[in-house]
Parts: structure tokens; sequence; C-alpha cells
């Protein structure tokens, strides 16, 4: 196949990657651009087999090696439950990145079955291209095993700090940055070597720092990583699907971190540099004194549902943690049996990644219109009888609109207070992320159900 | 004076950097955890690059070391395309709306 015919079948992948992103715009058409992604990947491959025309032994590994890729994959797909998708989209974005950093190796070494010149004399634009694809890479893959490491369970979740890390950081940053003139220079391998060690160390540095309920930044910032590590090696290879992918998943990652950090009303940088709470904690801990809760059973819970004419769920990480999510909807049908309106309302935040709330609860068959964003519900929290906090703790805190001194202050909240009654499932009193006392907890209005989250909804499906 | 086709390159990595902003912008929040899955996926058309290394060379000794990174790199990106497409679609299956 000419260069200039397969180019033009890469772009057309491009496009239906494009279309594969933009179908999910809605629930309706997002099946549709799946079918799109797959089909650009399909032709990109098969491309790819019919440009380089050789159809040798070496193909027929090719394909082996593709078999047992792909039937890895698939088995992972099939068997992964939906509470575990924070840790499985951390596991591939590490092996985006290694693969990146392979193929920037594999190029470096064999440069003229890439059209980049030869070994001591690759071309310079070549170079900066492919050392900054693995670096990224790097980065992306040991950074990505950190994650997954702490989203597991396996690393403690709390954030690792230690004096002067960000400026070994910023040191580590600079030398890499170096080392890649360098390279430029002296084409030695040495040097090559270095940059993907380098880069291997600063990933795991960049992600230690950051605690556990910030991963829903981590998991995107890595997914933009990935991106433009995708887009580095794209340009080494001159192939327009790859530069139009790196660029897609870069700025969608980018825009993902953002949206998060915005729900957190934290910045970027705040987020990266990781170490939030630690001190809180401490403070807080003295203030604690006894102050009255009303708490309740399961029985007053189903009483206090069952005569309401609305009741709004709020759930969290916490219902993700007791898988509670089957049990809740059986507690929605027995109401929705008795006549009451029921409604889901997201934090943005909820969860360890961005939209986890929304994949469990479509998993226990809860329709995607009965689940709404933040901004869409937050005023019908005044109209509404009951307000069912499953999970979730400081994003229904009120302090985070009437304390300035609070670390929380300015984060949007769900208006969770202003319902005429709260029902807090908690296993008890303890602050939550940020640290901070929850002030719901103290309100009239509210009555604590202290339980694990799934044991006390199936408790409340059996008293209604 | 002829344009180096580097830029060229640059453009269109430009432009759709510009693409994904609007695209991604108009993704619904619901479908975020979707999102992350199939950029996750489509990112591994890395796999191209791949293919080239671990098909570079003589047909004689198809086993030298930039080969072998070809192979480890098309066994990765095989696990996320086929994990990734079908993680989505099995997430996108459990979308549903109410039953009227």
């Amino acid at each position: 196949m000419s260069a200039n015919l397969s180019a033009l079948f890469y772009l057309i992948s491009g496009i239906l990657f494009i279309l594969a992103l933009r179908g999910l715009s809605s629930p309706e058409t997002s099946r549709q651009g799946n079918y799109f992604g797959i089909a650009g990947m399909a032709i990109s491959i098969i491309v790819t087999f019919l440009t380089v025309g050789n159809f040798g032994t070496g193909f027929i590994y090719v394909l082996i090696f593709l078999v047992i890729g792909g039937t890895i994959g698939a088995f992972i797909a099939f068997r992964i439950p939906m509470t575990a998708m924070p840790e499985l989209v951390a596991g591939f974005h590490s092996l985006v990145g290694l693969a990146a950093v392979f193929v920037a190796i594999a190029a470096f070494l064999k440069p003229d079955a890439f059209n980049l010149g030869i070994v001591g004399n690759i071309k310079l634009a070549s170079l900066i291209e492919m050392s900054l694809g693995a670096a990224i890479g790097a980065i992306t893959f040991s950074g990505s095993i950190i994650a997954f490491l702490k989203l597991r369970g396996i690393m403690s979740g709390s954030p690792i700090t230690f004096k002067g890390q960000h400026f070994i950081n910023l040191l580590l940053g600079l030398t890499i940055l170096f080392l890649i003139y360098y390279l430029c220079i002296s084409q030695s391998s040495n040097i090559f070597w270095s940059i993907v060690l380098l880069s291997f160390v600063v990933g795991v540095l960049l992600i230690i720092p950051i605690g556990g309920a910030d991963m829903p930044v981590v998991i995107s910032m890595l997914n933009s990583y990935s991106g433009w590590a995708a887009a580095g090696i794209g340009f080494t290879l001159e192939n327009t699907a790859l530069i139009i992918t790196g660029a897609l998943v870069g700025s969608s990652g980018a825009i993902l971190s953002y949206i998060m950090c915005k729900g957190m009303n934290r910045s970027f940088f705040n987020v990266i540099l990781g170490g939030w709470g630690a001190t809180e904690q401490e403070k807080n801990s003295k203030n604690k004194e006894q102050k009255p809760v009303k708490s309740g059973n399961a029985d007053d819970a189903a009483f206090l549902m069952k005569n309401a004419s609305s009741v709004i769920i709020v759930p969290g990480y916490g219902m993700a943690v007791a898988q509670a999510q089957h049990a809740l909807r059986e507690m929605v049908d027995a109401l929705k049996k008795s006549g009451v309106k029921v409604s889901y309302a997201i934090h943005p935040v909820a969860g360890r990644m961005p939209g986890h709330m929304n994949v469990l609860l479509a998993e226990a068959n809860v329709p995607y219109d009965e689940v709404f964003e933040l901004e869409e519900i937050n005023n019908d929290f005044a109209n509404c009888d009951v307000a069912y906090v499953i999970g979730a703790n400081d994003v229904t805190n009120p302090v985070a609109k009437s304390d300035p001194q609070s670390p929380i202050y300015g984060m949007p909240v769900l208006d969770v207070e202003k319902s005429k009654s709260v029902l807090f499932v908690k296993r008890s009193l303890s602050p939550g992320y940020a640290g901070i006392d929850n002030d719901l907890f103290y309100r009239d209005n509210t009555l604590m159900l202290f339980a694990d989250a799934k044991k006390m909804t199936e408790e409340i499906v059996k008293s209604l | 004076m002829d344009i180096d086709p580097f830029i060229f390159r640059l453009s269109i990595f430009i432009l759709s950097i510009f693409i994904g902003y609007y695209v991604v912008w108009s993704v619904t929040p619901s479908l975020h955890t979707p999102l992350m899955s199939v950029t996750n996926a489509i990112s591994s058309v890395i796999i191209v690059g791949a293919i080239i290394a671990a098909l570079a060379g003589s047909s004689v000794n198809i086993f030298q070391t930039s080969n072998i990174f070809g192979f480890l790199a098309i066994i990765l990106a095989a696990v996320n395309i086929f994990g990734g497409f079908l993680v989505t679609q099995r997430m996108l299956q459990m979308y549903k709306k109410k039953k009227k």
C-alpha cells in the first residue's frame, strides 16, 4: 500500500475516533460511538499490516501476540466487577504508557525501520519526539502503577510526603530535559536509557503524595499523560491516527482533571502537590466534644421514607465499598411501589473516578434519567421530604458554604440539609477524607443510621 | 519555499486538541467513566508503532532486541484494545432509560 493511501486511511481512523467520543454525549448514541471506535482501530491495524507488507514468519508471531493480548484483555473486561473500574482504568493507563516506552525504545534501536535515519544518526526532530514520548510514557506507567496499588488498597491511600519532595521532582524534571538536549547532541544510547529510568522514578514520586480521595484527579491526569505520550510517538512515526488520538485523549484527560478539581474547589497544583487533610485532622479531634446526635434504626428510616412524597438519594464512595447499589435499588423499587418519587443526586467527585457512581447505579439497573448531577438537582432538596445519604460525607457538608476557615470552604456541595429530614447512613461519626467534622450530623432534622451501608439498606427493604 | 511536513503534523495535532476540547465538553457527566475507558482503548492505536517495530528487519532473524520490544508492546496494546472496548461496551449496555 502506498504511503499516501495509508495516510488517508489513518485519517479515517482518526475521524472514527472523534466520532467515538462524540457518541458519548448521550447514552443512546454511545453504543454506536463505541462501534466507530472499534472500526477505527481495525482500519488502523489492517492498514499497518498492508503498508509494512511483510507477511513472513514475523506476521504469524504478530497475530499470535495479538491474540494472546486480546484474550487477556477480553477476559479482564468480562470478569471485572464494576466497583473495580477505577483500578482497571489505572491499570490500562499503565499499559498504554509502557507500550509507548517500548515503541520508543524499538524506534531508537532500529530507526531505519521507521524511516528516522540510522543508528547513531537519527533525525533531530525524531530524537526529541521519541524521547519525549518515552519520558511521558514512563511517567504514565509508573504513576499509574502507584495509582493502581493505592486504589486496590495494596498501598495505603494516605499521602506519602517528605521534606524537599517537590524540589526533588523539579530537579529530576529539569535533569530529564537536560538529558534530552544532551541526547540530541550525542545520540548516546546510555543517555536514552537514563531518560527512561529517571522518568519511571518521577512517575512514582509524582503520585505518592496524593491521597486516596484525590484519585479522580490522578486518574484523569494519567489519562491525559497517556494521550500526550501517544501523540509524541505519533509524531515520531509520522502517523496521523496516532497524533489525532493522542490529542483527543490528552485534552479529554485534562478536561476531566479540571472538572474534578472544580468539584473540590481546589486548584490543580494544590491537588498535585498533595497532602490534604493530614494537619486538619489533629485540630478537629480536639473540639470533637459530645454534641447531641439523633440516631435511629432501619424501622425509623423505613417509616420516614414510606410516608414521604419525594426522596433524594445521595450515594458516595462508601456505597461502592459496601457494594450496596443493588440493595439500594431494591429499596427504591419498594418505595416507588408505595408511590414515593425517588431521584438520585451525584456530586462530581463522588467515588474514585469521574462518573463512578453513575456506572454503579446503571449496573444496579437504575434508569439513567432518574440520576441527576449536582447543578440539576440541588434546588430540589428544599422541596424534598427525605434525603438518604449513603456513603457520602464531605460533599454534603454545609460548612463548605458557611465557614470561610474550613479547608473545604467554597467547594460545591449538595444542599442536603434543606430537605425536611436527612437519613445519614454511616458506620461512625468519624470525619471524611477532608478530615473535618460534618456539621450535618448534629442538625435537628438529621437522623443518623449507624451501620454498614449495605446491611442498613437491606434492613430497610425488609421493614418496608 | 517548502514547508516542513512536521508543520503539517503539528497543525493536525493542534486542531485535534481543539476538536477534543469541544467534543469532550459535550460528553454527559454520567458517561465520564466510559469516556475514560474508551479513550484508553483508542490511545492503544500505538499498536501501529508496535507492529512496525515487530516486523522490522529481515525475516531470517525476527527476534532482534527491537523486534522483541515491538512484540511486547503488541501484547500490552492488545490487552488495552480488547479490554478497553469490551469493558466500555459492557458499561454502555447497562445504561437504560426508565420503562414507561
